[in-house]
């Protein structure tokens, strides 16, 4: 048991946090969306020039060939540096490394490369309005015709689809066939007039999903990704990878959080009030725990190829946590923080997500009693 | 970075799992808890085995070993719910060892490790094994003190699977970080405690049936065994980081130690519950054996202090963290 980074696990976080340091991470400019993206894009570059892009894809596709450790560091430092996440988030995390798993050469000739450099970016197209937790009754359909397929329906909670050049598209292909086994995964090009983006408003105000209307979209048959009537398996790959060294970055962001809390209510009186104090110590414990479990996982990652029955806890503990933690500044700062436009009231509402986006904590449960606690499938 | 027991650690494990299941089964604990002894076979094996010294130097007659070794033993001691007074012989030998003088170290040790003497841990209202002991440790909020030939007089607590005491008489100083051991220690205790109240919950829910099925198959159940094991794998997380940062980063202690208090004091009582309302009408029977988890658990809860005091001192660290950036 050794709880401290190895001399070149200190030297690859001192020159990333150089790198941060130099190339102004902190400075997302405030205002609009469009001026956000274009900072984010322009923050991706720098960082695909720096060889930071993707530090855990492997280097004949441009990336470190970076340890997990490696990997957790960095997210943990983009998080320390105030950046937000590169704004190519999902091709880097969860495209990238399905087309590495699953793309011809040609594929991943031609498409890793501008994931990398922000040139080309990706969202998801999984998740419709009648298939979440059971993805694989998604019911969006793709049919052949000639040297293409016609795709035909909705998706839901699409990220970054405004400006993305290329969704992860999963779509039944043969209605014969059993639930997760008439599905395929497409490659999908999103300027054509068969997609249509409708922004989706979440309880913040803001929109950052959106309604994907797909009519007559066309993707030619080069573009299936892993092979026809594959789809399922491919969209595992894609879902094994959906939190691969985020939470590292979360849990940086917790702890930033939970001291902006303390810094602000502590004049309050914040450690003079035994309930307060009570609650504040318990979420530095939890977010203390998410951490300490985020390295067990990683630990039992890297030496047995998957994490641990603590793996699949963090992700359930970091949204809670999250929760409680909004809910507690808001108790603290009181009315001021419930104000519409103040930042502890947009932090208050958009962790209500948390609990849902990614898997509910729900299926989560019943993922942890099935696979791990060995229990009986639950309906 | 490697958050995980060595192979030599885990081999402990796995040895003190094997002998434990075959020595100390359910079935033995509950012959011990009845009678109101401690299995003084079992004891002798521990002692015969070197265990009281694991973290005490070869000098003094023990293993050399450290604060991760002791608490993966008592993990599994724990797991085993075994009536016997090594939770606080061993550790007041390792905190001896970590924080006591020479002169403490070179009259306790080698009497300790031998099994030759015994040691109380605890506080004046509530101390394990104090009668007939040594000595004992006494924490006293943050301190703690180890008192020569104490007085005590016993009472017969819920956990009958252990020897409680209330204590008098002053003490001598024991080093910083002498009260952070004990906690730690018991933490890892715990662990144990809820991983065992965890196994059978689910050895009992695949088993059972209601309606035709398996009540593990109810979302229900499915559900609160999922945080049953999240309350387990938060106090082990936490644990394993204060024996950790007792050995290789004192100055670590006491936030890990306050950190693995607080998880454990709320695990402990709260995952054993859960194993008493998941085994249904027959969890509340003295026939069925997770009441000893339950009452074990809620009196390492008290041995630790209880929640409170520790979220108090975690506020208390999470700010100065605080006020140290700004």
């Amino acid at each position: 048991m050794d709880l401290t980074f190895s001399e070149p696990e200190i030297a690859f976080r001192d020159e990333l946090r150089a790198w941060f340091a130099a190339n102004d991470a902190g400075t997302e400019p405030e205002g609009g969306e469009d001026r956000k993206n274009a900072w984010r894009r322009d923050f991706q570059r720098r960082l695909a020039d720096g060889g930071w892009a993707a530090v855990h894809w492997p280097r004949e596709y441009g990336g470190r060939g970076a340890t997990l450790t490696e990997s957790a560091i960095f997210f943990e430092e983009l998080g320390r540096s105030g950046a937000p996440l590169p704004i190519n988030v999902l091709g880097l995390l969860l495209a990238g490394p399905t087309i590495m798993t699953w793309g011809t050469d040609r594929q991943k000739e031609r498409y890793l490369s501008p994931i990398l450099t922000a040139d080309e970016i990706w969202c998801q197209g999984f998740s419709e309005p009648d298939a979440g937790s059971d993805l694989a009754s998604l019911q969006t359909r793709a049919v052949r015709d000639g040297d293409e397929w016609v795709v035909t329906g909705q998706k839901v909670w699409t990220s970054g689809a405004q400006f993305s050049k290329w969704c992860m598209l999963v779509a039944r292909t043969d209605s014969e066939a059993a639930k997760h086994k008439g599905l395929t995964y497409f490659l999908m090009d999103m300027q054509q007039d068969g997609v249509q983006i409708r922004p989706l408003r979440q309880i913040t105000g803001e929109p950052e999903f959106n309604e994907l209307f797909l009519d007559g979209a066309r993707i030619p048959h080069e573009n299936v990704l892993g092979g026809e009537g594959n789809g399922w398996r491919v969209a595992l790959t894609t879902l094994m990878n959906e939190r691969a060294g985020l939470g590292f970055f979360l849990q940086v962001r917790l702890r930033q959080l939970l001291d902006r809390v303390i810094e602000e209510a502590a004049p309050g009186g914040l450690l003079e009030d035994p309930v307060l104090a009570d609650r504040l110590g318990e979420l530095h414990l939890r977010t203390e725990i998410v951490r300490l479990t985020a390295y067990r996982g990683l630990t039992a990652t890297e030496k047995y190829g998957q994490p641990g029955p603590e793996g699949s806890l963090v992700k359930w503990m970091w949204s809670d946590t999250n929760q409680w933690l909004t809910q507690l500044a808001a108790d603290l700062l009181g009315p001021r923080a419930l104000r519409a436009g103040d930042p502890w009231a947009y932090e208050l509402l958009r962790a209500r997500g948390n609990s849902i986006e990614g898997g509910t904590t729900e299926v989560l449960k019943n993922i942890v009693a099935e696979r791990v606690l060995g229990l009986p499938k639950s309906r | 970075m490697d958050f995980d027991l060595s192979p030599d650690q885990r081999e402990i494990k796995d040895v003190a799992r094997e002998l434990l299941t075959a020595r100390s089964p359910m079935a033995k604990v509950r012959e011990a808890a009845e009678a109101a002894e401690y299995d003084g076979v079992l004891w002798s094996e521990l002692v015969a085995l070197g265990w009281p010294g694991i973290a005490v130097a070869e000098e003094h007659g023990g293993q050399g070993l450290g604060m991760v070794e002791l608490a993966v033993l008592l993990e599994e001691l724990g797991y085993a719910c075994a009536a016997t007074p090594f939770l606080s012989t061993a550790t007041a030998a390792a905190l001896i060892q970590a924080v006591g003088s020479d002169e403490q170290r070179a009259r306790w040790l080698p009497g300790l490790t031998s099994g030759e003497l015994r040691a109380g841990i605890g506080t004046r209202e509530l101390a394990a094994d104090a009668a007939g002991a040594a000595v004992v440790i006494m924490l006293d909020g943050d301190e703690a003190q180890l008192v020569v030939a104490p007085e005590t007089e016993d009472f017969v607590s819920i956990d009958p699977t252990r020897r409680f005491a209330t204590v008098a008489g002053e003490g001598e100083p024991l080093g910083p970080g002498a009260a952070d051991r004990i906690r730690a220690a018991l933490a890892a205790e715990v662990v144990g405690v809820c991983q065992r109240a965890l196994d059978m919950t689910l050895a009992y829910v695949k088993e059972r049936k209601q309606f035709g099925v398996p009540v593990g198959s109810f979302q229900a159940v499915a559900h609160r065994c999922a945080e049953m094991l999240l309350g387990t794998e938060s106090a082990r997380s936490t644990a394993y980081y204060a024996a950790w940062a007792a050995d290789a980063d004192p100055q670590l202690l006491p936030e890990a130690a306050a950190l693995a208090s607080a998880a454990a004091a709320e695990a402990g009582p709260s995952v054993t519950a859960g194993a008493i309302q998941m085994h249904g009408g027959i969890g509340f029977t003295w026939e069925a054996d997770v009441h000893w988890l339950y009452k074990r658990a809620q009196l390492d809860a008290a041995l630790l202090g209880g929640v409170k005091r520790h979220h108090a001192a975690l506020a208390r660290h999470a700010s100065a963290k605080v006020r140290q950036l700004t």
